[in-house]
C-alpha cells in the first residue's frame, strides 16, 4: 500500500462483498454486471432468440427475456441434477449424463445462461458440458458464463436475478456439496476450443464474466 | 368573480344529474350465496375423482383430482389445486398451477404457476408467471402471436406421461422441446 493510499483511499477500495445497501429492496445483495447488456444486444440481433437457461427457473428472468427480448427459454436446471447425482453418490457418472442432456438440435441456440456452474463441476463434468453447450450453441450465438476469482468452499448455489441490464440480485440457496476449485482463465479457454471469447470483466465482487461467442459461419 | 356556479354546470347546457342515491350493501342470505357461486360457472374436479381422457368445457375449472389425456377450456380459467396431478396436454384461456402438471400447456392469456406448483412440459402463452419456490422443467414461448394461434389450433394426441427422470439418464421429457426448437 502506498502513502498515497493512506492519505486518500480509492473509491474502488470499497469492501465488494459488502453490496450497496440501497439497491437491495428484497434483502438478497444486488451486485452490478457488465457482460449482461452485452449479452442481451447479441440476443436481440435475433428475430426468435432461443435461450438456454442452466440454472433454476426464476420467474423474473422468464419475464425479462419472454416478455421484453421475445426469447423461447428453455429451462434447464443443471444445479439439480448435479445435486441429485450427489445425494445418490454416482458423480462419475455425471459427465455422461450431461453428454447427453441436452436434447435441442445442434446449432439452434442463441444463447446460453450458464451461470457460476462450471465452478461448482469437476474437471471431467465441466469438459462434458461445455463440449455439450459447444454442439447446441449457433454460430454467431454467445455463452455467458460467471466465474469467481476468490477461493470459497461454501455449499450454497446462487440464484441470479435479473433486476435491470446492469444489475443482478444474488440468492444464495443450499447446495449438496462444496463449490469446486477455481479455474485459471487458461483453463477456462481450454473448455471452449471451439468459441472466442468477445468479452471479460473482473467484477468488484471477485467474479469474473466471460462472454463466449461462437463464430459467425460455424456450423458443428 | 368566482364564477362558482360554472364550475358545477354540465357542459352543453344540459340540466346536472341527480345526485345518486348511497349504494346500499344487502347481507346476502345463505341461498343467495348459493346461487352466485353457481353463477360463477366454476367446476370442481374433487381429489378422489379420476379422469382419462378428454375433457373440453365452456365454464372455469378447478381440478383437485388427476387427469390425463387432455384438457380444453378454450375460453376460461383452468385452476390445478394443491391436489391435482395432471398428465395431459392443456388448453385454456388462463391456467393457475397449484398442483402438479406433466404435459404442454398452452393458453391465450397467461400461465401462473404459484409457490410449490409443478410444470414439467412446454409452455406457450404471452404472459408467464413463475413464483419463488414454483418447478418448472421445459420451454417457454411467449410469442403472443404463437400462442394466440396454438390455443386456437386442435391439440395432438396428448404427451404420453414420463417416468421422473433417473440419475444418470436425461428425462425424454425433453424431446419435445427440442423438436420445437427445431
Amino acid at each position: 500500500m502506498s502513502l498515497l493510499d493512506l492519505i486518500t483511499p480509492r473509491k474502488m477500495d470499497r469492501d465488494p462483498r459488502v453490496p450497496r445497501a440501497a439497491a437491495a429492496p428484497a434483502g438478497d445483495p444486488v451486485f452490478s454486471t457488465k457482460a449482461l447488456r452485452k449479452f442481451i444486444s447479441s440476443l436481440t440481433r435475433q428475430d426468435t432468440p432461443v435461450l438456454l437457461d442452466l440454472g433454476p427457473v426464476v420467474g423474473e428472468n422468464v419475464s425479462f427475456f419472454g416478455e421484453r427480448l421475445g426469447c423461447k427459454i428453455f429451462v434447464e436446471d443443471i444445479f439439480k441434477d448435479l445435486d441429485r447425482h450427489v445425494r445418490a453418490g454416482n458423480l462419475e457418472a455425471f459427465p455422461e449424463f450431461l453428454a447427453g442432456r441436452f436434447a435441442q438440435a445442434a446449432n439452434t441456440v442463441h444463447g446460453i445462461l450458464c451461470w457460476d456452474l462450471i465452478d461448482h463441476l469437476d474437471r471431467a463434468s465441466a469438459q462434458a458440458l461445455a463440449t455439450a453447450l459447444n454442439r447446441v450453441l449457433a454460430s454467431d450465438g454467445t455463452l455467458l458464463a460467471f466465474f469467481s476469482t476468490a477461493p470459497t468452499r461454501d455449499a450454497r448455489y446462487t440464484k441470479f436475478i435479473i433486476v435491470d441490464d446492469l444489475n443482478m440480485r444474488h440468492r444464495a440457496y443450499p447446495a449438496a456439496r462444496t463449490r469446486q476449485a477455481n479455474m485459471p482463465n487458461r483453463d477456462i479457454l481450454r473448455l471452449f476450443p471451439g468459441l472466442h471469447v468477445s468479452d471479460s470483466f473482473l467484477l468488484q465482487n471477485n467474479q469474473r464474466e466471460i462472454l463466449f461467442r461462437k463464430p459467425a459461419g460455424t456450423g458443428h | 368573480m368566482w364564477k362558482r356556479d360554472q364550475a358545477v354546470q354540465p357542459p352543453s347546457g344540459q340540466p346536472a344529474a341527480p345526485p345518486s342515491p348511497a349504494p346500499t350493501v344487502a347481507t346476502p342470505s345463505p341461498r343467495a350465496e348459493a346461487s352466485q357461486f353457481l353463477e360463477r360457472d366454476n367446476v370442481n374436479i374433487g381429489k378422489s375423482v379420476v379422469i382419462k381422457g378428454e375433457l373440453n368445457g365452456s365454464e372455469d375449472l378447478t381440478i383437485e383430482g388427476q387427469v390425463e389425456g387432455t384438457i380444453q377450456l378454450r375460453d376460461h380459467v383452468l385452476t390445478i389445486g394443491p391436489n391435482g396431478k395432471i398428465k395431459a396436454q392443456v388448453f385454456a384461456k388462463s391456467v393457475i398451477v397449484l398442483g402438479e402438471v406433466t404435459g404442454n400447456v398452452t393458453a391465450s392469456e397467461k400461465v401462473d404457476i404459484r409457490d410449490k406448483g409443478s410444470v414439467d412440459g412446454d409452455i406457450i402463452s404471452p404472459r408467464v408467471a413463475i413464483a419463488e419456490g414454483a418447478h418448472f422443467r421445459g420451454s417457454v414461448d411467449m410469442q403472443r402471436k404463437s400462442g394466440a394461434t396454438a390455443a386456437t389450433t386442435q391439440p395432438q394426441a396428448a404427451k404420453p406421461a414420463t417416468a421422473p427422470a433417473t440419475a444418470s439418464q436425461p428425462s425424454p421429457q425433453q424431446q419435445p422441446a427440442a423438436a420445437a426448437a427445431r
